[in-house]
């Protein structure tokens, strides 16, 4: 049944034959390059919109509001709108801050960003970096963007810029712990760390989410809670919790500089859900039930991408509605949780899923 | 010259412009950021070579690790005016001692290294995949036989327990 699913690495080929046959290899190489830079940016630009409309319209209907519907029909155009503003307004320059490193920062951050993003698997042989190591590079370049935030939180010369990139320093490293302890659980169950290959054993055997019994299920849960601390998101926004800190760590950015910093935060949320759905809902791979050829078939008729995106989207909802239903908790409060109780969780479920996999107990 | 010595001489210098910038930084926290760099293009020349799980360590552990800590124990330690402190006669005779000492070894290692010429280079450059797989990093790792690294991995995790034990007792409370 899985014949279905068309191999885009068969375009990719043709094309890059194609140009090698007129133009020498270097020439080749440098456009590609080019090609797949602007492919990226411009998805991540597209995404990032499609985020924070959902996130206005999602945040409104949680509260019993309508949100923005002033602009276009049901407020479409409001966000281009915005990224136009943000666009042209005026970026203030301080004094008293250290300017290289002021405006560095936000580069960093969306770098890390761009980096964790091309991971992404979009559909089979559509994967803009694949390497062996897929898993453990998309978590070195996710841990980039912490230095990014500190350097902004310290470069501003402000204390509430300081306190936030601290807050946000010790609460993303801490959760990168209980992220990677929930990647290794299923990277035990995958036997695999290359994205590609993840997806091909979920499209041949069956989302993994179902493959680990009920221990995959803890881990999805721990994933989509630590997922959304990851990204300082709420009920997790301590760093920027404006209440008490302006906005944290980018209080003093003005224009774009700012816009960086509001679109890596809504790619991370877009990435964070991306890879949930690669890893435990399987990515590209269409949902099947072993035995009902008939429903296989039209299930596998449907393009992965198609698939890919309707299951991020799904684990969007779910990591909205966390956030819109809980209230902001205190740094400690998220430090226990992390320390006390999803780490040595995480732990446990690394040791029991290791034990099924070496007794052959998963499906 | 392919496009793999092009990008090889962009990360050189790319690491060596920064590698500079490091010493000669007057603020401390600018020193970390080029520091930051240096190991960032030493991970490139990593995945240049297609050592792509040695390039994820180095990033992972010298760029997002040891980097991340250096700033955070920079803010905790000092205030907002951190500059270097003053050259006196006894640093500048032990930096330039250092210097030479760490040039001295430089020579001899390549004055020692058997150089084996263009064909090999030409191996080397080319990017593969699988070079040495997560399998082989992982079996060599706890392998007991003969270039096995199961003690040297069992002694690092005494060393991260003393480190754990000795972070309790500063952290506890009196």
């Amino acid at each position: 049944m899985n014949e279905h699913i068309f191999d885009f690495s068969v375009v990719w080929h043709w094309l890059d034959e194609l140009m090698l046959s007129v133009m020498p290899e270097w020439l080749t190489l440098t456009i590609e390059c080019v090609l797949v830079a602007l492919g990226i940016i411009t998805l991540y630009a597209i995404f990032a919109m499609i985020m924070i409309y959902l996130e206005r319209k999602v945040c409104a209907f949680m509260q019993c509001r309508l949100g923005p519907d002033r602009v276009g029909p049901w407020g479409l155009i409001q966000v281009i709108c915005d990224v136009l503003k943000m666009l042209t307004k005026e970026i203030v320059s301080l004094r008293k801050t250290d300017r290289l490193l002021h405006g560095l920062a936000p580069f960093l951050v969306i770098t890390a960003s761009m980096l964790t993003f091309s991971c992404l698997p979009w559909n089979k042989g559509a994967q803009i970096l694949d390497f062996n190591v897929g898993v453990f590079f998309f978590l070195a370049a996710g841990s980039i963007g912490v230095v990014g935030i500190l350097l902004a939180g310290w470069s501003a010369n402000n204390k509430y810029s300081m306190i936030g990139a601290m807050r946000a320093g010790a609460q993303i490293i801490s959760y990168e712990l209980s992220i990677g302890m929930v990647m290794l659980t299923m990277i035990c169950l995958a036997g695999t760390m290359s994205f590609s290959e993840i997806c091909q054993q979920q499209a041949d055997g069956g989302w993994f989410i179902f493959r680990g019994h009920i221990l995959s299920v803890i881990a999805f849960v721990i994933y989509l809670i630590a997922g959304n601390a990851e990204c300082n998101r709420g009920p997790f926004d301590l760093p920027e919790s404006e209440s008490e800190l302006t906005a944290g760590y980018h209080t003093e950015y003005s224009g774009m500089d700012f816009g960086y910093y509001y679109l890596a935060e809504y790619m991370n949320l877009f990435i964070c859900a991306g890879i949930a759905s690669t890893i435990f809902l399987g990515g590209w791979a269409p949902f099947v039930i072993p035995g009902l050829d008939g429903f296989n078939e039209i299930m596998a008729m449907i393009p992965g991408c198609i698939w890919f995106l309707g299951k991020v989207f799904f684990v969007i909802m779910l990591l909205l509605w966390e956030r819109w239903t809980f209230p902001r908790l205190r740094i400690d409060q998220i430090l226990t949780l992390e320390w006390k109780y999803l780490v040595p969780m995480t732990m446990v479920l690394l040791v029991l899923m290791a034990l099924c996999v070496s007794f052959g107990l998963t499906f | 010259m392919n496009a793999q010595d092009i990008m090889f001489v962009i990360l050189a210098v790319f690491i060596a412009l920064s590698s500079i910038a490091t010493v000669v930084a007057k603020s401390i926290v600018r020193a970390a950021t080029y520091l930051f760099f240096v190991l960032i293009g030493t991970a490139g020349l990593y995945f240049l070579m297609g050592y792509t799980f040695l390039g994820s360590v180095q990033t992972m552990v010298y760029a997002g690790g040891i980097i991340v800590l250096y700033v955070f124990s920079i803010f905790l330690t000092s205030g907002q005016t951190e500059e270097l402190s003053q050259t006196t006669k006894g640093k500048i005779f032990s930096g330039a001692l250092l210097a030479v000492v760490g040039i001295a070894v430089f020579a001899t290692v390549l004055w020692t290294h058997n150089w084996v010429g263009s064909v090999a280079v030409e191996a080397l450059s080319k990017p593969s995949e699988d070079i040495i797989s997560m399998e082989t990093i992982g079996t060599q790792m706890l392998a007991t036989d003969k270039g096995g690294f199961l003690l040297p991995f069992e002694v690092v995790s005494v060393l991260l327990l003393a480190c754990i034990v000795a972070g309790l007792v500063i952290a506890r409370k009196r």
